[in-house]
């Protein structure tokens, strides 16, 4: 009874919701629309690009300039990538051209001809279609009612025929190879195939100019490349498309034309030739060194081990399954693993945050499960949570008061209950200027910090103790690339001093850099313990969910076939 | 049930479906409205708060002149003449304000001195309001909403009334002893709640809210039974023993005692628990984002039921000096307003220790006010009640100041 009852006001809320964020991005305007579903050129084949340009763009949100006089043009049929750091003035310059914002001065033209929008609408009416980083989709409805959903072909009598637009789907869908079908409810759908969904809305609304906002941000390495042949089908099918990212690799693979944005403004465009040194170094302002170029691990004693770690949910759900793995003493062992694997478990497990964890995790030989938080802190450990904004940092405390969030209790900073306030601030000032936190005053508080200040202010307060074991998740992410240079150099500089280091990362490319043994996490069982210098391809599969034996043979076989496919 | 909890589920299934909950629940991650709201409160300024007093005493004006009578009179001649409506407008709000503010400080023409220096009226009316707004300040900066602070007035001066009237003791330590028992008493009733919290995720307000019935049940059958005074039929206590009480400040001629500087003893042990002691960072922490708290090691759960046993015992503090200042023997209403005024003082306060310290004051001023206004300028007391609801309501709602004010709030706009 009452469990129906919240089925149903978790169902209500959920259309409430995903219904109020939709009709917020088109500006609660459909009526232009209808039209464009029956009569689609770009479905037809016979196809008309647009031209797009932004002379002068200035975005200001009081003394913040946000966009400073940008030009960009995005010629017909290409992929223009838009390259910055978090907080460059990427989202702003686009929600402008979408619409949403009105920019402060300059001007938007479409084919030559200056435009002005007062709302995504007017937008899509010009033929800009926008897939934002968070998806616009309601999740208990099909595909096909997505799609239809704002330009609705009503038949006699006011019910709605979604047959047009069911045939429209499959027409893209057969055409780029999407794979998506229409009755299908968005919400059982993986991530990569939602996207696709937002894709298909926007060519259903006949766009010819695609912004992609930060699209790979939640997909998988797979998915990734999936994504990444269905913009260069979507290109040869001449839709334009920016594509935003702040990934130099991605970016490199498929753009025609780069330009690179730093604090507001346009710094250079590059070509897709151009080495990752040089972007970064573009992106950052100053030289960047993206290879750690860090040496070979010098493995000591195996001083941390886990040992069957099964760990339950509430509900009696096995989020981790019998994982054993150890870690020597000057040495990073990185976890991968996509998104929701068992990653967070194993961490908490060991900091003693997790109920319903048995197995064993040994610290020098002693017994850190069944430990609290407090007991294995003082053991040695360091901990970088995953979410630095939820379980890292109280945002409202100040910096100086973030920085010993876990050593309060001890001398010097504090005796026999008093908080010493001089101590406290004297670190504050010498951690800030070591770990380089962009702060105006370490007694402001934390939450004022960008993310990447963020993180610094954890590591600096977790790496401030002699270690035995230091554990770090998603170190980096959100992090602005002057900074992940950085941050790497510090986690590669406590290994080298002898702790045993565990990276959790979903980043293929931060797995890769740091890691001198890499485990992979599935389903919340260890699919094997490889090398550092394992290929992309393999890891891959075993994200997926193969051992890595399995992985290794199935690279084998396909090695073999396309050296047959070679031959003739 | 709470809107909160039939949210959780919802945001639960509304997550990624390859995602096992990889959150871990604790009970202390969970967040109510309540908390949100006080949080917000807390993060507006002081000039929020002056500026909701000084809406609250416009509107309260506005009331007052035209429930004056010259004022409706000379209102029946408007047209004639515009400014004796004014006038007479001007008159009774200037006259019923400076009355509330003769009565609140001093009252150069009053006959007696007593009735002169209104400000000790004020005083005796702030201390109780500071030693209980410190209960629900300290409660909100570890993120609950101690709502309870009446019960807990009721059972501090009830554990007091029973050390005070039926035990005799030496002078000093009778007092002393009183006092004692009567943190205690708050305590153990604050604590149940704390404990409740801390166990079993019961949410602070409604098991508060219920404490505060059953204990004036409780008091109001105790003084039918065992602590009636057997002189009287009303379900009153005895008097307290002489020894047990709070001597004068002042003498005879002003009702303030040494309550007032319990009080301030109070008040700057709270901001050294809070500003300066490892267990009031703990607390701050906790109140702030009890998850980082957790991750860095603290128990939050500790964290709960430790404050709602200070909370209590302040507010039991509160209960003392009514019972061993002013109010010298126990009933079953000791508490009067005292425990709501409790809330309202924090909130202009801001939760700030030395912040509920003035707004205490201010609100004790009211009342010593609000007598001498209404038997000086004829202004029915109730208009004092109608603006302390009109801080509460400006003050709960900072965005009405804002746009009254047309004060900016600091945007984080998408870059």
């Amino acid at each position: 009874m009452e469990s129906g009852a919240l089925a149903i006001v978790s169902l209500s809320r959920r259309v409430a919701h995903s219904l109020e964020a939709w009709a917020t991005r088109r500006g609660l305007c459909k009526d232009q629309h209808s039209s464009n579903i029956t009569h689609n050129p770009t479905i037809r084949g016979r196809v008309k690009t647009l031209k797009l340009e932004l002379r002068g763009i200035t975005k200001s949100f009081g003394a913040l300039v946000a966009n400073d006089h940008i030009d960009l043009v995005v010629e017909s049929g290409q992929i223009h990538s838009l390259l910055g750091e978090n907080g460059a003035g990427k989202s702003t310059l686009m929600n402008v051209l979408y619409g949403l914002y009105e920019p402060t001065s300059g001007e938007i033209l479409v084919d030559d001809k200056a435009v002005k929008f007062s709302g995504p609408s007017d937008a899509m009416a010009a033929g800009i279609g926008m897939v934002h980083q968070h998806f616009m989709l309601v999740p208990v409805f099909t595909v096909a009612e997505n799609v239809a959903l704002g330009a609705e072909a009503i038949s006699f009598g006011g019910v709605l025929n979604l047959d047009a637009t069911r045939k429209k789907i499959r027409e893209i869908s057969d055409k780029f190879g999407f794979d998506v079908d229409p009755d299908a409810l968005v919400e059982d759908l993986p991530v990569g195939v939602q996207q696709r969904v937002e894709i298909i809305k926007a060519l259903v609304r006949n766009s010819k100019i695609l912004i992609l906002d930060e699209p790979t941000a939640v997909l998988t390495p797979q998915e990734t490349d999936e994504l990444m042949d269905i913009m260069g089908q979507l290109r040869d099918g001449g839709t334009s498309i920016v594509f935003i990212s702040h990934k130099l690799r991605e970016v490199k693979a498929i753009s025609d034309t780069i330009t690179v944005i730093r604090r507001g403004k346009v710094v250079g465009s590059a070509d897709p030739s151009a080495s990752t040194t040089e972007l970064a170094a573009l992106m950052v302002g100053r030289a960047v060194n993206l290879n750690l170029n860090k040496s070979d691990a010098q493995p000591g004693e195996e001083t941390f081990k886990v040992t069957d770690l099964t760990v339950m949910s509430d509900d009696g759900v096995r989020l981790l399954d019998n994982v054993s793995l150890s870690v020597s003493q000057g040495e990073i062992l990185a976890i991968a693993g996509v998104q929701g694997n068992g990653q967070t478990e194993l961490t908490e497990a060991v900091l003693g945050l997790r109920k319903h964890a048995v197995g064993s995790i040994t610290l020098d030989g002693k017994e850190l499960l069944g430990s609290s938080v407090r007991q294995v802190l003082d053991s040695g450990v360091g901990f970088v949570p995953e979410d630095r904004q939820d379980d890292g940092l109280v945002g409202e405390m100040s910096i100086a008061e973030n920085l010993i969030l876990d050593l309060y209790k001890k001398a010097p900073y504090s005796r026999r209950g008093t908080l010493n306030r001089a101590v406290i601030a004297k670190n504050s000032v010498e951690k800030v200027a070591e770990f380089d936190v962009r702060a105006q005053s370490p007694q402001d508080a934390a939450n004022t910090l960008s993310g990447g200040n963020q993180q610094k202010v954890v590591l600096a307060r977790e790496l401030a103790r002699p270690l035995k074991l230091f554990i770090a998740s998603q170190p980096t992410r959100g992090v602005d690339v002057g900074s992940i240079e950085f941050l790497h150099k510090r986690i590669v500089a406590e290994r080298d001093a002898g702790t045993p280091v565990i990276i959790v990362s979903t980043e293929l490319d931060e797995v890769l850099e740091l890691a001198d043994r890499i485990a992979v996490l599935f389903a919340g069982r260890l699919m094997g313990i490889v090398p550092g210098k394992s290929s992309r391809a393999l890891l891959g599969l075993m994200m997926a969910g193969l051992n890595a034996e399995e992985a290794q043979e199935h690279m084998k076989t396909q090695d073999a076939q396309n050296a047959q496919g070679d031959q003739p | 049930m709470s809107g909160t909890e039939l949210n959780k589920p919802a945001e639960e299934s509304g997550a990624t479906p390859a995602t096992p909950a990889s959150k871990p629940a604790p009970e202390a991650g969970k967040e109510s409205n309540g908390t949100q709201l006080v949080r917000e409160i807390m993060s507006g300024n002081a000039v929020i708060s002056v500026l909701a007093v000084v809406v609250a005493l416009v509107i309260g004006g506005i009331l007052i002149a035209f429930t004056d009578s010259r004022t409706t009179s000379a209102m029946g001649y408007f047209f004639g003449d515009p400014s004796a409506t004014f006038k007479a407008m001007w008159a009774a709000v200037s006259e019923a304000y400076g009355a509330l503010l003769r009565g609140a400080t001093y009252d150069p023409g009053a006959r007696t001195w007593q009735g002169r220096l209104g400000i000790f009226e004020t005083l005796t009316f702030a201390t109780p309001l500071i030693l209980s707004g410190l209960a629900v300040t300290l409660a909100f900066r570890v993120g609950l909403f101690n709502i309870g602070a009446k019960g807990q007035i009721i059972l501090g001066a009830t554990f007091a009334g029973v050390v005070g009237f039926l035990i005799e003791l030496p002078p000093g330590i009778h007092l002393v002893a009183v006092v004692l028992a009567g943190a205690i008493g708050g305590a153990l009733w604050g604590g149940i709640a704390g404990f409740l919290k801390a166990k079993t995720g019961a949410h602070e307000v409604i098991v508060t809210i219920m404490l505060n019935y059953i204990a004036v049940s409780l008091v109001l059958y105790l003084l039918k039974n065992q602590l009636r005074d057997p002189n009287s039929t009303n379900p009153i206590s005895p008097r307290m023993h002489e020894s047990a009480m709070f001597p004068l400040l002042l003498g005879p001629n002003y009702r303030l005692h040494w309550g007032l500087v319990v009080a301030v003893l109070a008040v700057v042990a709270v901001a050294w628990l809070l500003n300066r002691s490892t267990l009031g960072f703990e607390y701050r922490a906790i109140g702030e984002n009890p998850r980082a708290a957790r991750t860095a090691g603290m128990l939050v759960s500790r964290g709960y039921i430790t404050v709602m046993l200070f909370s209590g015992a302040l507010a039991g503090l509160a209960g003392v000096t009514q019972l061993a200042g002013t109010e010298k023997l126990l009933d079953s209403d000791i508490a009067g307003s005292i425990g709501f005024d409790a809330i309202t003082v924090a909130l202009l306060g801001r939760s700030r220790p030395w912040g509920t310290f003035f707004a205490a004051i201010l609100f004790g001023a009211f009342k010593a006010g609000g007598t001498s206004m209404a038997i000086n300028a004829d202004v029915s007391i109730d208009i004092v009640a109608v603006v302390q609801s009109l801080i509460v309501l400006f003050i709960a709602a900072p965005p009405l100041i804002r746009s009254i004010f047309r004060i900016k709030e600091l945007r984080h706009e998408g870059v």
